[in-house]
């Protein structure tokens, strides 16, 4: 692996009192789809701004193309930024605003022109070049904020929620549309986000965060199937938590004590040690138990009618404090008031380590 | 979520001179031809008319003479009045200006309702004077129809100055109430008329506690600019009781006496200070 | 009940309407008396008071005087009122705050005072009576109006707009011209417009600081003296007309910006 595009190495950042990043560093591959994943307040667009330029870190350093960025001014790096409210030029037509960092860069009219049309074919808005933004749908003024980012072609094109004000079924359309476009540019995207379907739908690599630090980062699947921590376990898709402490670790199995008896998994981890099992909803078999692990019987106490599937909410009959959330098939006859056996693959807990 | 707010007004690396460069003529211009008169005011209100060193007379003088303490007198019993009628006038107007003029019509309506705001106010109070004279268009009506034998003293009266004064505050507290009542919700009218209440207990219990820091603003807007005002005590009150902004122009203008008129004009900011203060509670309902 | 409520409100709408209007009419109305009393009863049309202001120089030289202090005033201020909105709006400054409070502060002092302080100070200082130092005043008293119609319109939305520019490659001073000025276009109109009608109606301060040439409203003063004249109606009249012209156009330039 050569020169990562873009470094971040070691930054922390507050405002004033606040520490919104804690030594966070993060490294981006060219061509790749990043998502930084997270709840409000976890950091994830000072991260961005921070890469934008708008925001100087406290403390650490932003390399891009092995340039030292930290304090470089927005308009000398090799970034541009889509803004969450597109922050068009009100005054000017859709052409002018796509041409603007052409014409700062001093190219000529018919040149700009030519290229700002290229752009917008690209986003698919080739009419709209004379239009105002005003008369223009929220995906379309999207679009053109993506064209006026892209035509001056940047290393790395930083998006701010880009889907964040479109209704639902815009987004998931807009969503395609923003990854064969990534896809056709080649440039590097890094997007930010707290919509978890978002980011398993678009990223190459998904960061989360929480709290101003990375909790998690990788392949969505491998984020989805295998999440570091606790929190990119709930936070990435839902799961049951199960808490428990390591009684004993031999040949690769660990003996973990839970409050619902010993569960035994593949893992090493020092016995003694504080953990928790985590269980994607389905994952969760209800009703049998055979050749999985069994997890005692539960209570059902919500059955949600979800379309493809139902969600089914059920508390331990052993453990009143543990909540099981399964996914059981949309036929499935099972009802509030049932009690079911719940079990789960020992291949398909996730053993999370330190936990405090 | 976001810090957005935040970053957006870090500094860019342009120069940190030039956030000072922006601020600094418009802070420089009111420091040195507002804040700077000001304290050359304060100086010349602590000095003899005559000349010499540091002396309260000025002060004390406003305490003693009955005549300019009167002035005082006058100018808030005038100002408490225009205060008062100008609200209970402009409010039922400006309620029938949003509530039952056709939407279509309002912005005409209002926009009529305000059209002599903008005459100058020196002219504003001649035509008062004009309307209110010996034989002006009023006394000519009054004796034209027999009501009255003689016609009667209306101008350079206290009544025509207050008439004036509500004129004018009549059509600023139009515009005010108005936007108050405009920016209400319909939603709480609806509310409350669908928990039982009818247009009489609405208005008494939602609409006018709703308006009512509106309506304290405006109020304090009529006290300030009415109690500050030359002009219309000046041409339509005339001499017959002096108010503050009267005897301030004429310790200039009759005997140049600057200092005194500098402490007269001091006091009268105190006042308003005063009364800012006083109402300061209520102004802060609409901020918070 | 409801019947009676309307025809209530009829009455005293037009009732008030009535007072509102009827020192205008009655100006308007004798601006046109042939005679030379402007009181009942109405002996005109004539245009003859109209002729006699055109020909009076001194009403036409104030009259030029004050659509001069009013223009370079509001130029002023409007300048002044924005380049501090901006910084404001887009810096953190240390005492922000305070220093935001002390350019709005000469909104809350009433005109008689703000032109006694100046009279005083420019008594000390030994500058003379002139335009010019009415101009500073009117300057003072629509520098913090300009300054918090601006500065309100300056939102985070435009914050992101120059961020944008920024970004795309715009140094400070393009940004300002080409994204800034023509996005808070209708609020630096808005802002010259009501100054242009404040300093074009106002007479305390012109009348404390000017001496031979002056202002319109102090040139009317004057007229007052001798007692009730058709000149005067006339004359009142005329700026009554240029004041509604001031204010249709800020009405458009407010107006203006609601499709955007």
């Amino acid at each position: 692996m050569s020169v990562p595009l873009v470094d971040i190495r070691s930054v922390s950042h507050r405002f004033g009192q606040l520490a919104v990043l804690k030594n966070v560093s993060l490294q981006i591959e060219p061509g790749s789809y990043t998502i930084l994943l997270g709840p409000s307040g976890s950091g994830k667009t000072t991260l961005l701004s921070i890469l934008g330029g708008f925001v100087t870190p406290s403390e650490g350093k932003v390399f891009i193309r092995g340039e030292d960025c930290t304090a470089m001014p927005p308009a000398k790096r090799p970034t541009t930024t889509v803004f969450q409210d597109y922050a068009l030029f009100p005054h000017m037509s859709v052409g002018g605003n796509v041409g603007f960092g052409l014409r700062m860069q001093g190219v000529d009219g018919a040149t700009r022109a030519a290229r700002a049309r290229e752009a917008l074919a690209l986003v698919g808005l080739a009419s709209a070049f004379d239009k105002k933004p005003h008369q223009l749908s929220g995906g379309q003024r999207q679009r053109v904020a993506l064209a006026r980012a892209l035509v001056i072609e940047p290393a790395v094109l930083l998006l701010d929620e880009p889907l964040g004000a479109l209704d639902l079924k815009l987004r998931r359309q807009m969503q395609d549309e923003l990854k064969a476009i990534q896809k056709r540019v080649g440039t590097a995207f890094i997007h930010v986000t707290h919509d978890q379907e978002e980011a398993m739908a678009l990223a190459d690599h998904c960061v989360v965060m929480n709290d101003g630090r990375i909790e998690d980062e990788g392949p969505p699947e491998r984020v989805y199937h295998r999440p570091a921590t606790r929190f990119s376990a709930t936070f990435m898709g839902e799961s049951t938590i199960l808490a428990g402490t390591v009684a004993e670790t031999t040949n690769g199995i660990a003996t973990v004590a839970t409050s619902i008896g010993l569960v035994l998994l593949p893992g090493a981890v020092q016995p003694g040690a504080n953990v928790a099992l985590a269980i994607r909803p389905e994952h969760l078999v209800l009703g049998t138990n055979e050749g999985a692990v069994g997890l005692g019987t539960a209570e059902v106490s919500d059955v949600v009618f979800q379309g493809s599937f139902k969600r089914v909410l059920a508390t331990s009959t052993i453990d009143a404090a543990l909540q099981f959330i399964a996914k059981a098939p949309a036929s499935a006859t099972v009802q509030t008031g049932d009690t079911v056996m719940v079990s789960c693959k020992a291949d398909d807990m996730i053993l999370l380590a330190n936990e405090r | 979520m976001n810090p957005t707010g935040n970053d957006g007004r870090a500094l860019p690396r342009a120069g940190r001179a030039l956030p000072w460069a922006l601020v600094t003529p418009a802070l420089g211009w009111t420091l040195l031809f507002f804040v700077l008169p000001f304290i050359a005011m304060g100086l010349s209100s602590l000095t003899a008319h005559e000349g010499g060193g540091f002396t309260l007379t000025n002060y004390s003088q406003f305490f003693t003479n009955p005549s300019y303490w009167q002035a005082m007198v006058n100018s808030l019993e005038v100002t408490a009045i225009v205060t008062v009628v100008s609200v209970l006038l402009a409010y039922p107007f400006a309620w029938i200006l949003a509530e039952q003029v056709p939407e279509r019509w309002q912005r005409l309506a209002l926009m009529l309702a305000v059209l002599p705001f903008w005459t100058s106010y020196v002219v504003r109070s001649y035509s008062w004077l004009l309307v209110l004279a010996q034989n002006g268009v009023i006394n000519r009506a009054l004796t034209g129809s027999g009501l009255v034998t003689e016609p009667l003293q209306l101008a350079n009266t206290r009544f025509a100055t207050v008439t004036g004064f509500v004129h004018f505050f009549v059509m600023l507290l139009t515009l005010t109430i108005f936007a108050n009542l405009k920016q209400l919700s319909p939603s709480y009218r609806k509310a409350a008329a669908d928990l039982g209440a009818g247009p009489v207990r609405t208005f008494l219990h939602v609409v006018l506690p709703l308006t009512l820091p509106g309506i304290m603003v405006g109020a304090f807007l009529t006290f300030v600019l009415c109690i500050g005002d030359y002009i219309t005590p000046q041409i339509l009150g005339g001499n017959n009781e002096l108010l503050m902004p009267q005897l301030v122009m004429m310790q200039i203008g009759r005997r140049g006496d600057f200092p005194l008129a500098s402490a007269l004009s001091i006091i009268l900011m105190a006042v308003v200070t005063i009364a800012y203060l006083a109402c300061a509670r209520w102004l802060k309902i609409e901020r918070a | 009940m409801r019947q009676f409520v309307r025809v209530a409100s009829w009455v005293y709408a037009l009732a008030v309407y009535g007072f509102i209007f009827l020192p205008v009419v009655v100006l308007v109305l004798f601006s046109l008396q042939s005679t030379s009393f402007p009181i009942p009863p109405f002996t005109g049309p004539s245009l003859r008071w109209y002729e006699a202001v055109l020909s009076d120089v001194r009403l036409t030289s104030a009259l030029v005087n004050s659509l001069l202090v009013a223009a370079l005033s509001s130029a002023t201020a409007v300048t002044l009122g924005f380049l501090s909105a901006w910084g404001f709006a887009r810096f953190v400054l240390p005492g922000s705050g305070l220093l935001r409070g002390l350019i709005t502060l000469p909104l809350t002092v009433s005109y008689l005072i703000i032109g006694m302080g100046l009279l005083v100070l420019f008594n000390w200082a030994g500058v003379p009576k002139s335009l010019l130092a009415a101009g500073i005043g009117h300057v003072v008293i629509n520098l913090p109006l300009c300054f918090a119609i601006i500065y309100s319109q300056m939102g985070d939305h435009q914050i992101n707009i120059e961020r944008a520019a920024r970004d795309l490659g715009a140094p400070e001073w393009k940004v300002l011209l080409l994204i800034t000025v023509p996005v808070m276009a209708p609020a630096i109109f808005a802002g010259f417009f009501l100054s242009m009608t404040f300093s074009w109606d106002e007479f305390v301060i012109s009348f404390l600081l000017t001496r031979f040439d002056t202002t319109l409203p102090v040139e009317i003063w004057n007229l007052l003296r001798s007692g009730l004249n058709p000149k005067t109606n006339a004359v009142g009249s005329l700026v009554f007309a240029v004041s509604i012209v001031l204010v249709v156009l800020f009405e458009l330039t407010l107006l203006r910006r609601k499709p955007a």
